[in-house]
């Protein structure tokens, strides 16, 4: 029988991050003009391979659980999905664009919600028209309220994060990278946003996820993918039992009390 | 399932068993659908892979992705296709500038008006110092238009190419949430400068025309010569886009360049002129760098501006007249020729026309379109080229 369309395809990825300089060997402003000139890379480089060697494929409708400890390149695979990081080795294939949502700020912090929201969509490619008609359920869906006619750097993460959620699933995307970004909403948004990720995987979107609450994790996805040290420790659809592994592995951290939340969400 | 502690919990989850993982996403209550025939189809696969992240069987992944038309992720629109991606975003691009720029000065008590009193600040203080303390403005007619219009077209320039330098790294947020050509920025950038710009000319017009500068039709050839300027700020803003977003380096040292630039374009001084046609001066043994600076295209396209504005600037720019050996020559060495000050104030200061000039008024045009056309190639080629890297770090 024939498999979905794959969306993601992940082959061999290496990602090598270059960190420069620590401090020492800062140079002047003639040298680094110098360095421009000639192309050279500053001279203090320190290299850290955040992932080394993953391989998997999501397919059409997956929303897929991203899981591991801090620095086990989580954010670093979401990035690269998105084509912001070069690949050292390797290559990551995707069918159409990634829209990456980390935790960071606004999207354009000087300018209010409303203004974000028009920006936002129109740099997405949607018509004025579209923009117009939809304006009011993305305002709504984001629960901002009133807020919304002030500047974005004025909100709460918890709003801001809603309203670029808001934005970045108003059109429907063909990959969602969301990084954390639902942990800092309320139980309410929580809701919302699952339904949203549902809209978008019927959609034939793909979803991947990364989050520290393992209860979210296992009532979003569908496929998980539990990393370490930049490579994958286990993958697959069973995403309790790999949840359950994982957190076996890093036993005595407080994750450990999220089981405890599916009790409630399917219930 | 081994650890006891934890047994209760995924079990509840788990109703159809421990493998089929989708099960439990069923009893969220997704909807049916595409989602629910993925599932369908995991559940018919036996053991899909052996790592169990979705790798088909017998089939390298390159060739796979390839097979279903998957592209690489940080794969570059063709030249043409990113062309026509910019013209699908003319609303945004033209939004987000006119949304910056009112929010600009949205802290300040001021607020707007400071788009006004930057320029008018700026042209006070290089007034008070060229004008008044150093006098540098002998032998240019009607020095305070000459100074405000030349400073009020550099700003446009310079704006342009000291904001664009950290375009990409200011919006960071934005290139690594949303998906659209990064050219957008830039332009942008150039736009809210423009879009300053024509308010900043309204006072320039106010100031030349209280300095009893009479309208023209010259002045219809302001707005050409603006199209051509923000075209080349265009191609500047591209380059220095793509320089900025890598390193914070390159905007710490362009206001340098910037102000060394300006010196260079006979903001301040005539090039054209006082510089070049007066012995002693600087240039006037120098004819080739006389030649260099006026060709250099913000002295091309000041030079332009000032002459379609500025009757006075237009009728004593070298060329105006056929040559007058002997008009020139008093020009540049008025005393020789026992011209009083007021004299040479009134009347002989207006015999530069009567100099060969270095680079004719036709050559300006030109130079103007030529210039335009090499930033907007080069910048829009060389920021293309670097489209997937930006966001990164």
């Amino acid at each position: 029988m024939a498999v979905a369309d794959p969306m993601v395809v992940v082959d061999d990825l290496h990602v090598v991050y270059r960190v420069y300089g620590s401090g020492a060997d800062r140079g002047t402003a003639a040298t680094a003009l110098l360095r421009m000139i000639r192309r050279q890379r500053r001279p203090s480089i320190r290299e850290v391979h955040a992932i080394r060697g993953i391989s998997f494929v999501a397919y059409k409708g997956d929303a897929v659980g991203v899981i591991g400890r801090n620095g086990s390149g989580k954010s670093t695979l979401l990035r690269a999905i998105a084509g912001l990081l070069p690949a050292e080795e390797g290559m990551v294939y995707t069918q159409g664009h990634a829209a990456l949502l980390g935790v960071n700020a606004a999207l354009l912090e000087n300018l209010t919600g409303e203004k974000n929201v028009v920006l936002g969509c129109l740099a997405m490619g949607m018509s004025p028209q579209l923009v117009k008609e939809r304006y009011p359920s993305i305002v709504e869906f984001s629960g901002v309220g009133d807020f919304i006619n002030l500047a974005m750097k004025t909100y709460s993460t918890g709003m801001g994060s809603r309203l670029r959620f808001a934005i970045a699933s108003a059109k429907s995307q063909d990959i969602l990278l969301v990084d954390e970004a639902l942990a800092t909403g309320d139980a309410e948004f929580r809701v919302k946003s699952h339904r949203r990720i549902d809209e978008l995987r019927a959609q034939a979107g793909t979803v991947f996820l990364v989050a520290h609450n393992l209860g979210e994790i296992e009532e979003t996805c569908n496929r998980v993918i539990w990393l370490e040290k930049g490579q994958i420790v286990q993958a697959g659809t069973n995403v309790a039992e790999i949840v359950d592994a994982y957190l076996e592995a890093t036993g005595g951290e407080p994750r450990k009390r999220e089981p405890a939340k599916p009790q409630a969400g399917p219930a | 399932m081994t650890n006891p502690g934890r047994l209760s919990a995924p079990g509840d989850l788990d109703k159809p068993g421990s493998l089929s993982g989708p099960g439990s996403l069923q009893a969220n209550g997704s909807p049916a659908g595409p989602a629910a025939a993925t599932e369908s189809e995991e559940a018919t696969k036996p053991a899909p892979d052996p790592a169990g992240a979705g790798i088909p069987a017998g089939e390298p992944l390159a060739a796979f992705a390839k097979r279903y038309n998957l592209e690489p992720a940080a794969a570059r629109p063709p030249v043409l296709k990113y062309l026509r991606l910019l013209w699908q975003r003319r609303q945004f691009i033209t939004g987000f500038a006119t949304a910056s720029n009112v929010a600009m000065y949205s802290e300040a008590r001021l607020g707007q008006l400071w788009q006004v009193l930057t320029p008018l600040l700026n042209a006070a203080v290089y007034f008070f110092i060229f004008g008044v303390l150093l006098h540098v403005n002998r032998g240019v007619p009607g020095y305070v238009p000459f100074l405000v219009t030349g400073i009020f077209v550099f700003n446009f320039t310079q704006r342009s190419c000291i904001t664009s330098s950290t375009v990409m790294r200011e919006n960071l947020p934005l290139i690594r949430a949303l998906p659209f050509p990064r050219g957008c920025l830039p332009l942008g950038y150039v736009i809210i400068e423009l879009q300053q710009l024509l308010l900043s000319f309204t006072v320039l017009f106010v100031i030349i025309l209280a300095y009893g500068e009479p309208l023209t039709w010259y002045w219809l050839l302001t707005p050409l010569v603006l199209v051509f300027q923000t075209l080349f700020n265009v191609g500047c803003a591209f380059i220095l886009a793509r320089w900025g977003s890598g390193f914070d380096d390159v905007s710490q040292l362009l206001p340098f360049i910037i102000r060394t630039w300006m010196y260079a374009s006979g903001v301040i001084f005539s090039i054209s002129t006082s510089l070049a046609l007066v012995p002693g001066q600087s240039l006037y043994n120098h004819k080739h760098l006389a030649y260099l600076l006026q060709i250099n295209p913000a002295a091309v396209y000041i030079t332009l501006i000032r002459n379609s504005l500025l009757t006075e600037q237009r009728i004593s720019m070298p060329g105006y007249h056929p040559y007058n050996a002997l008009r020139c020559a008093m020009y540049g060495s008025p005393a020789k020729f026992h011209v009083s000050p007021a004299q040479f104030k009134n009347e002989v200061i207006y015999f530069s026309s009567y100099c060969h000039p270095i680079v004719s008024q036709p050559a300006l045009w030109l130079y103007a379109v030529g210039w335009a056309l090499l930033a907007v190639v080069v910048g829009f080629v060389f920021f293309w080229r670097a489209e997937t890297r930006y966001g990164r770090g």
